[in-house]
């Protein structure tokens, strides 16, 4: 394990498997509350959070219980219990003691229990960073850095697009592609930019 | 009898999961790069949809109104637990080619939208006729998005080549491709609905 492999990890969730624009995680948040750059710059600071924890939490969990008691297909039930109870705690104690930050969080934190981003890169690190029952080195801190990568790419994906968006307000769009129809056209656009980051390799 | 058909055949066009409600996406885009991979996930999830649904009406009497939610979630979870084991036993190649989005139907919200909203008020059976369904309509729009963009983008349906004077884009099989296809499409069926209603 080495810095590089930090950085490869960096590059490779922020733009060349961007969580939104290659892999098609977490569409919902990226079409429903991308409208506005406010909004979409707390919806991924939200996620950033809980994809961060969640790569930590299902860590812990796959190495200490399930896999010393070979329980691995109960990978998929355990995983999503945990984001879903983690959610809704992180929601309770940020709401008591940091009204602040429930504010710019909003309602997003809820919403995000069912995102398939936090799932997706759940089970992208078990798949990643575990061989053969067995934690590959340094396996703990690349699965976190990949969940904090991944939210960061959910969040630059989303502050794009709402820019775009708001710009896209005073354009003559035809009636029929108004809102989600002319979101995906500009999203394959987006898409298709990030798709100039897949030569890139370290 | 009619009305057990009438719930059948909505999930295929009026209230499609797909084109009308545009739920679960995610895997839509993700997995419709050939009509049998599209096929493969339209009915794992099928499969989820009927099994859960049916559990969950089974129980709805049972489950206090606070807690339902984890419930679903739980009920769901292990029915996806149990087509991953089954299509890693039988289906080893898709099982592969559908990689995470298979645990993934766990957050596909057409499963926990039709518990929520129909199988925690109706009974065994609907529930179960409207489950499959919407998993109909959902596999049939999953095939019918991967069939163009394998037509378009790999120049083969189904694995069979069509021509050979056919350049494919790789473009329509690469993201970018399932975006612009899902985009395009949403925006044809609403100028086609708008017509219907002038």
């Amino acid at each position: 394990m080495n810095l590089s492999a930090f950085i490869a990890i960096a590059i490779s969730t922020i733009f060349i498997n961007n969580f939104i624009l290659s892999r098609f995680l977490g569409l919902c948040p990226f079409i429903g509350v991308s409208k506005r750059t406010g909004p979409a710059i707390s919806m991924g600071l939200a996620v950033t959070f809980v994809t961060t924890t969640a790569s930590i939490l299902t860590w812990l969990i796959y190495d200490l219980v399930l896999i010393p008691f070979h329980l691995e297909y109960l990978r998929t039930i355990s995983f999503i219990l945990v984001i879903a109870f983690f959610v809704q705690f992180a929601e309770i104690v940020i709401q008591k003691n940091m009204p602040a930050i429930y504010k710019a969080f909003g309602i997003y934190l809820t919403l995000i229990t069912t995102n398939c981003a936090v799932l997706g890169v759940a089970v992208l690190n078990t798949d990643m960073f575990f061989m053969k029952g067995k934690a590959v080195a340094g396996s703990f801190l690349l699965s976190v850095f990949q969940g904090f990568g991944a939210g960061v790419g959910f969040t630059l994906a989303m502050v794009l697009m709402s820019g775009i968006r708001e710009r896209l307000e005073f354009a003559e769009i035809p009636a029929c592609l108004k809102d989600a129809p002319i979101t995906f056209i500009v999203a394959s656009l987006m898409s298709l930019a990030f798709l100039g980051f897949s030569g890139f390799k370290i | 009898m009619r009305g057990s058909l009438s719930e059948l055949i909505k999930g295929l066009w009026r209230e499609n999961p797909t084109f009308r409600m545009m739920l679960g996406l995610c895997p839509t885009l993700a997995v419709s790069t050939s009509v049998a991979n599209g096929l493969g996930m339209g009915l794992a999830a099928t499969f989820v949809l009927a099994g859960s649904s049916a559990m969950v009406s089974t129980v709805r009497g049972v489950i206090p109104e606070k807690v339902r939610i984890p419930c679903f979630i739980v009920i769901i979870a292990t029915f996806v637990t149990i087509t991953e084991l089954l299509m890693k036993a039988y289906t080893p190649l898709l099982s592969r080619a559908l990689g995470i989005y298979v645990p993934l139907i766990v957050v596909n919200c057409i499963v926990l939208g039709r518990a929520e909203a129909f199988a925690s008020k109706k009974g065994v059976i609907s529930s179960t006729i409207d489950a499959i369904g919407m998993g109909l309509g959902f596999t049939w729009a999953l095939c019918f998005i991967s069939a163009i963009r394998e037509i378009l983008g790999n120049g083969t349906i189904l694995g069979l080549q069509i021509s050979d004077r056919f350049e494919p884009p790789l473009f329509m099989i690469l993201a970018p491709g399932a975006l612009l296809t899902i985009g395009l499409l949403i925006g044809l069926i609403n100028y086609l609905a708008s017509k219907q209603k002038a």
